[in-house]
């Protein structure tokens, strides 16, 4: 097609059109994307904050940011690596059981022999909390949640607790409800894509399984997960992705404290704090260097693990 | 011997589908729930939602909506139609400008057509949040805090829909009649506009609701950069909402105000769930 169209056309060239077109893509991505990350890194390396009404700097430091990320403060923790570990832990609680029930529904809803009625209702009511804003989200779980919400009032009306208690204030239980608002939130949204991700093997396998006399344990784990691998590892990466982007659900819940006690500050809350309070751009830009790190190497992960057969759409979407 | 077991596997599939069904629909009720006791809690004055816990709605509603439309210090009405200004430019942009850019790979043959390619692919994973301190920054320099120039301009370089765009041209696309509006002297940005935009509505539709969507719930960035009361969008109201003082606040009035945030986006849902949740695969899943 490519020589024919250029031949047809005799000379006439209509590259310059291809140029005009992708241009106001690449002049945007240019001004708000990349010049604003090579500014990131630039400032990693510089003292730049307000301190009250006073700005200091920006002075050239080196790697003194990075050096202050990882020193521990008085208390013997090391900030970076507390955060870091809070949304580790915060992502696996909401993740693998994201993955494990999104699995099992996608096995449900593809199974020919169960022929799940009413797939349409369920897959709009699972999916739906993944697009409720995450801000709203988790303001509606706090007041669910709160000393004086209707979860503490039934707790105590049926003498389960002696007198309401602040969830919000004691690790656990907020651990639980931000991954519990997480799972909520995406689950749907990977039964989806693992669904379309079955529907894509060759149906006569399951067959031929099912001749063979297989029972549906081992065709699942014969048959439909080694042939569902890639598309997993790649949910799995991405979902691990948006993870390390949590923001909104435990910056709203924790009133952007991480309550108790920063136990569950994320690593974009931190660079939210330096951001908001102080216009810290030097240590907020060591934060995002290594957030990008980070990501950078999981990305490289994934198109590493994409097997040609399944070329999926990296579908990234602002994950909470 | 055959009959029974033939019985027994009739058996087994009835229980399964038994499981099965009692599983989903507790994942429903589970993903229901929460919304349910928000609309029940908006119908609700504050002294009620103090006397204890109910599954049946009262008669506030009308007064608690009163109440939070009105409000003093959040003004909702507003935040609302801040939002919904900034989510529908946005989703303009990003629609538009990504078909643009597929098509301007998909249809034309230029040099760094193949380079331009696999940098938009690179990039479509770094994460937004990466770039913000360098962006927050450049905006408080080009005096654009308390703009929604920064809000709204960025979208014209979305990757992942560009990605669906073009993953779409591939499939839908016939080049003759591109060729034949050649043929007939439309310039190629006419022949764009007239006969290619078109063929593409099913993709810009659910592109346009995705990103509206994104676009509404969005905090990040807007918290960062909005301080003017009037320019606030609603997901900044809500956060106050949690920064301030609870206790002295009309419950039912927060409630409405969550309620309110989430409306609009529940409402398109439930109208086009259908399209949605086939956008959700329609471009990530090739053949």
């Amino acid at each position: 097609m490519d020589k024919n169209e250029r031949t047809r056309r005799k000379g006439v060239s209509y590259a310059k059109w291809g140029y005009i077109f992708i241009l106001p893509f690449f002049i945007a991505y240019f001004i708000f994307t990349l010049t604003p990350q090579i500014m990131t890194i630039y400032n990693s390396f510089f003292e730049n904050y307000r301190d009250g009404l006073t700005q200091v700097g920006p002075n050239f430091v080196g790697l003194e940011n990075y050096v202050k990320l990882f020193t521990p403060d008085k208390s013997g923790t090391i900030g970076m690596v507390k955060y870091f570990g809070n949304t580790l832990v915060l992502w696996i609680m909401g993740a693998v059981p994201q993955i494990v029930v999104a699995l099992l529904l996608a096995v449900f809803f593809t199974s020919y022999r169960l022929n799940i009625k009413g797939q349409q209702f369920f897959k709009t009511v699972i999916y739906m909390p993944n697009l409720i804003m995450a801000a709203a989200f988790s303001m509606l779980f706090f007041t669910l949640f709160s000393p004086v919400g209707p979860v503490n009032q039934v707790l105590v009306a049926h003498g389960v607790l002696e007198k309401s208690i602040d969830f919000l204030s004691l690790k656990v239980p907020v651990r639980v409800l931000i991954s519990l608002m997480n799972f909520l939130m995406w689950f749907g949204n990977t039964t989806i894509l693992l669904m379309a991700g079955i529907q894509g093997i060759d149906q006569n396998l399951f067959e031929a399984a099912e001749i063979d006399g297989a029972n549906s344990l081992q065709v699942f784990f014969r048959v439909t997960l080694p042939l569902l691998a890639p598309i997993l590892v790649y949910t799995v990466i991405t979902a691990m992705i948006g993870g390390l982007q949590m923001f909104d659900v435990p910056q709203v819940l924790t009133n952007g404290k991480g309550t108790p006690d920063r136990a569950n500050m994320t690593m974009v809350m931190y660079l939210n704090n330096y951001l908001q309070t102080s216009k810290n751009y030097g240590m907020a830009g060591a934060v995002s260097v290594v957030l990008f790190a980070v990501s950078s190497a999981l990305s490289l992960f994934v198109y590493n693990s994409l097997s040609s057969q399944y070329r999926e759409a990296p579908k990234k979407r602002n994950r909470i | 011997m055959k009959n029974a077991e033939n019985t027994k596997g009739r058996v087994l599939l009835i229980l399964s589908r038994i499981v099965v069904y009692c599983i989903l629909i507790f994942l429903s009720i589970v993903c229901l729930f929460s919304f349910y006791m928000l609309i029940i809690n908006a119908t609700r004055s504050n002294a009620q939602l103090q006397a204890g816990f109910t599954l049946l709605p009262k008669n506030n509603f009308f007064v608690n909506l009163k109440n939070a439309w009105t409000d003093a210090s959040i003004n909702i009405p507003r935040g609302m139609l801040n939002s919904f200004f900034i989510a529908a430019c946005s989703a303009l942009l990003t629609t538009y400008f990504s078909a643009l850019t597929a098509y301007g790979i998909h249809a034309y043959r230029f040099k760094l057509r193949k380079a331009a390619f696999y940098f938009i692919m690179a990039v479509m994973m770094i994460p937004p949040q990466v770039s913000a301190v360098g962006f927050i920054q450049m905006m408080y320099k080009l005096k654009l805090t308390n703009s929604y120039i920064p809000l709204i301009l960025p979208s014209i370089a979305a990757p992942v829909v560009f990605f669906y765009m073009k993953q779409y041209l591939e499939s839908v696309l016939p080049m003759e009649m591109v060729e034949a509006a050649r043929m007939d002297g439309s310039n190629e940005f006419m022949t764009f506009n007239r006969i290619v935009l078109p063929i593409m509505k099913p993709a810009l539709a659910v592109q346009m609701i995705f990103s509206f969507v994104s676009s509404w719930n969005n905090y990040f960035i807007p918290a960062l950069l909005l301080d003017k009361a009037e320019l606030k969008t609603v997901p900044i109201m809500i956060a106050q909402l949690r920064s301030a003082d609870y206790s002295k606040f009309d419950m039912g009035k927060v409630y409405m105000f969550i309620l309110l945030a989430i409306l609009p986006v529940m409402v398109v849902y439930i109208i086009l769930s259908k399209a949605i949740i086939k956008g959700v695969t329609a471009g990530s899943v090739k053949g």
